[in-house]
């Protein structure tokens, strides 16, 4: 197979094929009935001008993803797209367009784009083996005609094969791989070749790349992932049903959930005070005590953001953090019926935030539903609200709610929601720490006894990051190979010329598109005698010649 | 770990003298393109390729020549003065403006790109310096004024609407890895927004020089004149892009660790991965036309261009 690339007239004839790039050859269908047809389709498939497209398919196909909310990255997003405007958003859903990284068309281009690539490396690769393993490509009749030639005349008692010596050594020397045909008394060539490893930096590429996607399968497929909140003081343990919500891998086994706990013992946030950025978050960590198995002496460790804790071969990160108020409820008869710091959801970037406490078991049953705001304030545009994201000046402003809390049902309830269709409101007051409110109408007492801070982590387990990382680091090196080293020829003939006279020619060759051997020929050509003669065909710009 | 304010205003200085400098330049860069001879517009395949008449010794002499036409004399081509005048100024406001961007770094303790305001700044000293330092190879003075306008209205915004005191960082960006992936992608911006400008100028010299092969003229043919021809440009895009094509790669991958590092995961999806992802292929596609019988020149150029759009869109 050889191809050409440097389609300038006066390199045509020469040995050409640098590259192992399949020829594209745009005929329709070779031979006859099916297996014509199949080869024809493979071909087509694992051409070049294929490849081409499909990347522009998947560059465009990745598009939509990005401009519209994507279920993977923002479902809450996605779910306010389809009540907004249902009928628009039913049609994108069908379309897959919420979660195109997982779109069936979407796979069915890059697994196109595999093929194509398997089929075409594959290939390639055995044919690069034999290349790099057989000899430099002879010299072509007329080396007059390379993009670089230079004609040599050697001292006078040189004879011709010493000069073919001389060349290969020099080759030798400067690590190009030679080939010598020796002076047969009319004619002797040396031919030399250097850079093989631009294609296979090229195959490397190009191989990496589907290891890369292998990697990334087989992570989705084994790997897992959870989120958790936890409070100071509290512990939470590697089993699935602790998880707020867990997502494994199609093929993740609960049995490879590795064991441990730990107990976030206390979380510090710190926050820039004044200037243009007030309020900004600046330090969080959680320190956190660790069983890193049922028994083992626990241990203590810190996790912030952007340095997981690692237990286990699990990496634990630190992705959010807020306030839960302590609030304890007593009934009509001073019984202690709710006592627990619960957790409390930020909404804006100064922590005012929404909650929840339900006290079932008193009848009837106490809910209470509000605010805990940091650093307090209260005014008519926002109402209460945060001021400073730090707990500066806490205080809670909550609702009551007496009825049924709805929880018999059945049906699935949030903690954060309070179902009110069955309660009827008692009131509505701000509290300060260790203020207490007497419910209206005998229904008992509410303490807002302070509040301990919770953080909410990742747990994260993907068996082929490593293996990504590697394959992303052979690409990377196979790239820089493949664009930066040059492949290039030279060849020096020795003949005889007319009335005795000896000929000695140094030429070479290149991509002549953007890179050049002249420096080289020039070198080699003065190693073997004094130039007379030199011609330079590569395209010269004005830029040199203003 | 404060912000020392007296260092963030004498960057501030620092920024304006940077900007005044490469004022000058820009002005004296475009009187010495306006002011240049411009050659024959000759497209490169109608030469004929190696006549013997040694070209490559007529580019010698007449390189010799421009070399030889030192300071003193009168005998400067057109337009010679001015592009002196414009490199030397730009070298000026490039270490100026390096100088701003180091003090912008100590003034707050870290790398100078937490925001948008210091990444410009950045960014546009990334491609001053790439431009000052590729100019020690070639003579880029008819790039000149392609590069430091760009430079100027990046520092422009940076300094006006773009504009952010200097701070510390909130806790997500406080990673090596984010500092080794924002360099990175700052350089190959930089090298990017260069070799489009280069894949612009292209295009104008392709189309110039191919009305021109059939006896016709172009609207542009007073830029086309001035610059070199298309194959050198060409080849120039393409080795700006070529090299800086891995760096990008690297800069995504880093980028990648970061992710992990934080959230957990590598690779998420969200927009400006997408964005990374979808430059990332376009470039990608560039280099594979440039492969591909019947892709090369005018099309691959396109790709390129849309490529540079994809990342500049990743940025704003
Ligand atoms: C995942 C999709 C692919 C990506 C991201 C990709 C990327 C690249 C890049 C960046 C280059 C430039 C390196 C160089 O010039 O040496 C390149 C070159 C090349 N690619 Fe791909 N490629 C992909 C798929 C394919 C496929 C499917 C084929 C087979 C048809 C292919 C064949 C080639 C060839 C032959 C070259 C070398 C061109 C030359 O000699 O300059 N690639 N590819």
């Amino acid at each position: 197979m050889t191809e050409v690339r440097d389609s300038s007239p006066d390199t045509a004839d020469a040995p050409q094929s640098f590259s192992t790039a399949p020829v594209d050859g745009d005929g329709a269908p070779v031979g006859i009935g099916v297996v014509g047809w199949l080869r024809w389709a493979w071909r087509t498939l694992t051409s070049m001008r294929t490849a081409l497209v499909l990347l522009f398919l998947l560059a465009l196909a990745s598009v939509p993803g990005s401009l519209l909310p994507q279920r993977g990255t923002n479902p809450i997003r996605v779910n306010d797209y389809l009540a907004d405007d249902p009928v628009k958003g039913r049609i994108l859903d069908r379309l897959g367009l919420f979660d195109v990284f997982s779109a069936p068309w979407f796979a069915a281009i890059y697994l196109l784009l595999f093929i194509s690539l398997a089929g075409c490396v594959l290939p390639r690769s055995l044919q690069h083996w034999r290349t790099v393993r057989s000899r430099p490509p002879a010299a072509p009749r007329n080396l007059g005609r390379l993009p670089e030639h230079r004609r040599v005349e050697p001292a006078a008692e040189v004879q011709p094969q010493q000069t073919l010596d001389t060349a290969a050594a020099w080759l030798r020397k400067a690590r190009w791989r030679v080939d010598t045909t020796a002076y047969d008394g009319a004619a002797g060539t040396v031919a030399a070749e250097r850079g093989y490893s631009r294609e296979t930096g090229n195959l490397v590429f190009h191989v990496a790349l589907l290891c890369l996607l292998g990697a990334v399968a087989y992570g989705s497929l084994f790997g897992f992932k959870g989120t958790v909140i936890v409070r100071e003081g509290s512990s939470f343990a590697d089993t699935r049903g602790q998880f707020d919500s867990f997502n494994p891998g199609k093929a993740f086994q609960d049995s490879s959930l590795p064991p441990f706990a730990f107990t976030l013992t206390r979380f510090t946030a710190d926050y820039q005070r004044g200037g243009q950025q007030n309020g900004a978050a600046r330090e969080f960590s959680a320190d956190v005590s660790v069983v890193s198995e049922p028994g083992a002496t626990p241990t203590t460790g810190t996790v912030q953001v952007n340095d997981p804790l690692v237990v286990n071969g699990v990496k634990v990160f630190l992705v959010g953090h807020g306030y839960a108020p302590t609030i304890t409820v007593k009934d009509a008869k001073g019984q202690v019926v709710f006592h627990d710091s619960v957790v409390f959801l930020p909404q804006d970037g100064n922590f005012t935030s929404t909650g929840v406490v339900k006290a079932p078991d008193t009848v009837p049953q106490l809910g209470l539903q509000g605010f805990f705001l940091p650093t307090a304030a209260v005014d008519t545009v926002h109402g209460p609200h945060s001021t400073f994201p730090a707990a500066d000046d806490p205080g809670v402003f909550l609702s009551a709610w007496s009825g049924d809390l709805g929880l018999d049902t059945g049906r699935p309830q949030s903690v954060y929601a309070l179902d009110t269709t069955h309660m009827t409101k008692l009131g509505i007051e701000a509290l300060r720490p260790g203020q207490s409110w007497t419910l209206p109408g005998g229904h008992g007492t509410v303490t807002f006894d302070g509040y301990v801070q919770w953080a909410s982590f990742t747990v994260a387990s993907d068996p082929g990051k490593d293996l990504a990382l590697i394959a992303a680091i052979a690409a990377i090196t196979g790239l820089a190979l493949s664009l930066l080293v040059r492949r290039r020829r030279v060849w020096v003939r020795v003949s005889s010329g007319s009335g005795g006279v000896t000929v000695v020619e140094v030429a070479g060759l290149t991509r002549s598109e953007h890179t050049s051997v002249a420096e080289e020929v020039d070198a080699l050509a003065a190693a073997l005698g004094t130039t007379t003669s030199s011609r330079t065909t590569a395209p010269k710009g004005p830029e040199e010649n203003r | 770990m404060t912000v020392n304010e007296t260092l963030a205003t004498y960057s501030n200085y620092l920024v304006y003298g940077a900007m005044a400098a490469y004022t000058i330049a820009m002005i004296a860069f475009a009187v010495s393109f306006a002011a240049m001879r411009g050659r024959d517009l000759v497209p490169a395949a109608s030469v004929p390729a190696g006549t013997e008449a040694d070209s490559g010794a007529v580019a010698v002499v007449t390189k010799v020549a421009t070399t030889v036409g030192g300071p003193d004399d009168g005998a400067l081509p057109p337009g010679r003065r001015a592009g002196n005048i414009g490199m030397s100024t730009t070298w000026l406001g490039t270490i100026l403006l390096g100088v701003a961007v180091l003090l912008r770094g100590l003034s707050v303790g870290r790398a100078p790109w937490g925001n948008m305001c210091e990444f410009s700044m950045t960014s546009a000293f990334a491609i001053a310096l790439t431009f000052c330092l590729m100019s020690l190879r070639r003579d880029l003075r008819w790039l000149g004024v392609f590069v430091v306008t760009p430079v100027l209205l990046i520092l422009g915004a940076a300094m006006t609407f773009l504009y952010t005191e200097a701070a510390q960082l909130v806790p997500a960006l406080k990673s090596y890895w984010l500092v080794i992936h924002v360099s990175a992608a700052m350089i190959c911006g930089a090298a990017f927004c260069i070799g489009a400008t280069v894949t612009v100028l292209f295009l104008v010299a392709d189309a110039s020089e191919r009305r021109h092969a059939t006896g016709r003229s172009y609207p542009l043919d007073w830029l086309a004149s001035r610059l070199p021809q298309s194959a050198r440009l060409d080849a120039m895009a393409y080795r700006i892009h070529a090299f800086m094509f891995p760096l990008w790669t690297f800069a995504i991958v880093a980028g990648a660790i970061w992710a992990e590092n934080a959230w957990g995961r590598y690779w998420g999806w969200d927009p400006k991965e997408t964005w990374a992802f979808i430059t990332w292929v376009a470039y990608a596609a560039y280099l594979h036309a440039r492969a591909t019988v019947g892709w090369k020149g005018r099309k691959a150029a396109a790709i390129a261009l849309i490529a540079f759009g994809c990342f500049v869109f990743n940025y704003v």
